[in-house]
């Protein structure tokens, strides 16, 4: 039978135009696919992606207020390219957020008359123990019985906010308002502004020694070596001699860890009180980051800050062409899914078969 | 206390009846070889796109064909991403969720909530027969009578059963032996996604008549937990889902018991879940996952 067919198979040379070129395919078909559901909603998609993109950049406020919505995507997208890089499937950064989130809230409520200094430092601990606890039981059964940590992190994500909400409608209720919010923390807990004029917080330098910390460990160590070892070929690992499990527990722990100083970074640095929409998905943001970050530590930051326009420009954009705000993330999963997509063609190429098939 | 008993058990039937729906789905694609993580997100199609569809057409059966359609669609872009491409599965999966409940939330905004409010519709009623643990929906008859054992046939006695299974076990052998592993794939993707929607639009079309933002609210982790407690079985996964069920009907109860309630709901409402954990914890060890689980195939 005589037919053209086409096929993918393996690239034997990449060239160096490859993985821009990719990106910039990925970023068209991100535009198209979203102009549908612009369009869809009355608005020109240009206009609506000039909106998204270009509002936040025009002014010192916008692109702050970019960096502020990166902050804590720079910690849950260094939580999870973390835990990924040594293959074990975080998915419960938004849980270990919250919990991070619930722990730092408790210093600050019984934070009277400490230090700021001090306050400030037990705010991170808290943070970091919080969603190192949330944590750490899918890495106990991953590392010890070998439970999926898939399902189990991600099973925890909606028990934390029933903690939140439970903790919110109970004891820790606001007693002045009578809202489900705490009432505000102390001060000697605040994140101070690290830039004047702006609400960009302690918890930005946070996230990016985090990163920086990240970078260094997996890439420079030789903790960091056995981790990505680990991460690439598992049975190899083991066979080598390493300690798979340890390796797994270890990183899960810490990737928890960071997560849950991003909830105290916005307790601390932001709301300045509990609520149970102090996370809007950062945790479920973070997967996306770090998977359009290649798990690349310095380009999470990179991304989180691209997100974090997105975050701010769909305001501006549902404000000024009165469409709904959530067409932002509509634009960051559809990004996440073409880049992805995209990325494949960095090993594979598509070949285009001419003549004779045995089917 | 007989009554109370019995509520427990109607309310079982029904709390169970969406997961029995999705977590077959999952275990239909489990067994050709993938982890399919849009079923959150699928699910969530299925319940707003049901209920939007049936309250467009006035036909609540027209909402449910158009959940099905839609969850099969859904399951064919996976198979895009997963299949054609080899997109890493979770990724593929996660990313899918996330589109497809941002999209819906989207959607919901653009057609109702910026104009009237929130999309309603008059939803099917429970039979009124043989008393209230018999009075349930259609479509809980339909989950444990006719679904449950169709799929038993089809996964174990079927000629396409035997292809899902190879394909998920051995891709390679299933190749040789003339079956296309693509095409399989798409069928099984494509058929758990139609569940996985019917099971979201049976909560939209059934359980409440209207749509709210997080709907679903983590029944589709649910649904693929049970798989894995089921071991990727037809009989165990329903068994499973019933006994989830069971858990959450059991706590709602436990909030009308004046007792308890000085108990944050709250701590009731995570049940079902830490439920789920420790079910895993107990019997999660070793399980036998399909051979090919998570492995794309290439013919390279």
């Amino acid at each position: 039978m005589f037919k053209v067919k086409l096929r993918i198979a393996l690239r034997a040379n990449k060239s160096w135009w490859l993985s821009p070129v990719l990106i910039a395919i990925a970023i068209i078909f991100t535009f198209i696919i979203s102009s549908a559901m612009i369009r869809w909603a009355g608005a020109n998609p240009f206009a609506a992606f000039k909106y998204l993109l270009g509002s936040p950049l025009q002014s010192k406020f916008g692109i702050t207020e970019a960096i502020l919505s990166a902050t804590p995507l720079v910690l849950t997208g260094g939580a999870v390219a973390l835990a990924f890089r040594a293959g074990y499937w975080n998915i419960g950064a938004e849980g270990q957020l919250l919990a991070g989130a619930i722990c730092a809230t408790f210093v600050g409520l019984h934070a009277d008359g400490i230090p700021h200094w001090l306050g400030i430092i037990l705010m991170v601990i808290a943070g970091a123990l919080g969603g190192m606890l949330w944590a750490f039981v899918p890495a106990l059964l991953r590392s010890r019985l070998g439970i999926d940590e898939v399902v189990t992190t991600l099973l925890l994500n909606p028990v934390a906010l029933l903690v939140v909400t439970g903790l919110l409608n109970g004891p820790w209720r606001n007693p002045k308002t009578k809202f489900p919010e705490t009432q505000v923390l102390s001060e000697n807990v605040f994140f101070p502004r690290v830039y004047p004029g702006s609400r960009i917080h302690l918890g930005l330098i946070i996230g990016i020694v985090a990163l920086a910390i990240c970078w260094w460990v997996v890439g420079r160590t030789a903790g960091g070596l056995k981790m990505r070892a680990v991460g690439l070929a598992p049975g190899a690992a083991r066979i080598a001699g390493l300690k798979v499990e340890k390796t797994l527990f270890t990183t899960a722990l810490a990737s928890g860890a960071i997560a849950g100083i991003a909830g105290a970074g916005e307790v601390a640095g932001v709301a300045h009180q509990l609520t149970d929409g102090i996370s809007p998905g950062f945790g479920y943001t973070g997967v996306v980051v770090a998977t359009l970050a290649a798990l690349s530590f310095p380009a999470v930051l990179l991304i989180s800050f691209v997100l974090g326009i997105i975050n701010v420009g769909s305001f501006s954009a549902s404000r000024a062409l009165s469409i709904p705000s959530t067409i932002g993330e509509v634009v960051q999963a559809v990004l996440l899914t073409t880049v992805v997509s995209a990325l494949v063609f960095m090993k594979y190429r598509i070949v285009l078969d001419k003549g004779k098939h045995r089917d | 206390m007989i009554e109370t008993l019995i509520g427990i058990i109607g309310a079982t039937l029904r709390i169970s009846t969406p997961l029995v729906f999705a977590s077959l789905g999952e275990v239909i694609t489990e067994r050709a070889g993938m982890l399919n993580l849009s079923i959150e997100g699928t699910m969530y199609t299925g319940a707003f796109v049901g209920i939007t569809v049936a309250a467009q057409t006035g036909s609540l059966t027209t909402g449910l064909i158009a959940a099905i359609i839609a969850g099969a669609i859904v399951g064919c872009i996976m198979g895009f991403l997963v299949i054609t491409l080899g997109v890493n599965q979770h990724v593929a999966g996660l990313g899918l969720t996330l589109l497809l409940i941002s999209a819906s939330n989207t959607a919901n905004r653009i057609l109702f909530t910026n104009k009237d409010g929130m999309v309603r519709v008059d939803p099917w009623k429970p039979f009124d027969f043989a008393g209230p643990i018999f009075s349930q929906y259609w479509l809980t008859y339909a989950a444990f009578l006719i679904l449950a054992p169709a799929l038993w046939w089809l996964l174990w006695r079927s000629g396409i059963g035997i292809r899902i299974r190879a394909v998920g076990e051995n891709p390679e052998s299933a190749d040789v032996a003339g079956i296309s592993v693509a095409r399989t794939r798409y069928f099984a993707l494509a058929l758990g996604g139609a569940l996985m929607a019917a099971g979201g639009a049976f909560i939209t079309l059934a359980f409440l008549g209207s749509f709210t933002i997080n709907i679903i609210n983590g029944r589709g982790w649910v649904a693929i937990a049970l798989v894995i407690f089921g071991r990727w079985g037809i009989w165990r996964t329903v068994s499973g889902a019933l006994l989830f069920a069971l858990v959450s009907a059991t706590q709602q109860q436990l909030r009308l018991v004046p007792a308890l309630s000085d108990l944050p709901f709250e701590i009731l409402l995570a049940l079902p879940y830490l439920a789920v954990i420790a079910g895993l914890a107990i019997t999660g060890r070793n399980v036998p996952y399909p051979g090919a689980y998570l492995k794309p195939y290439r013919r390279l």
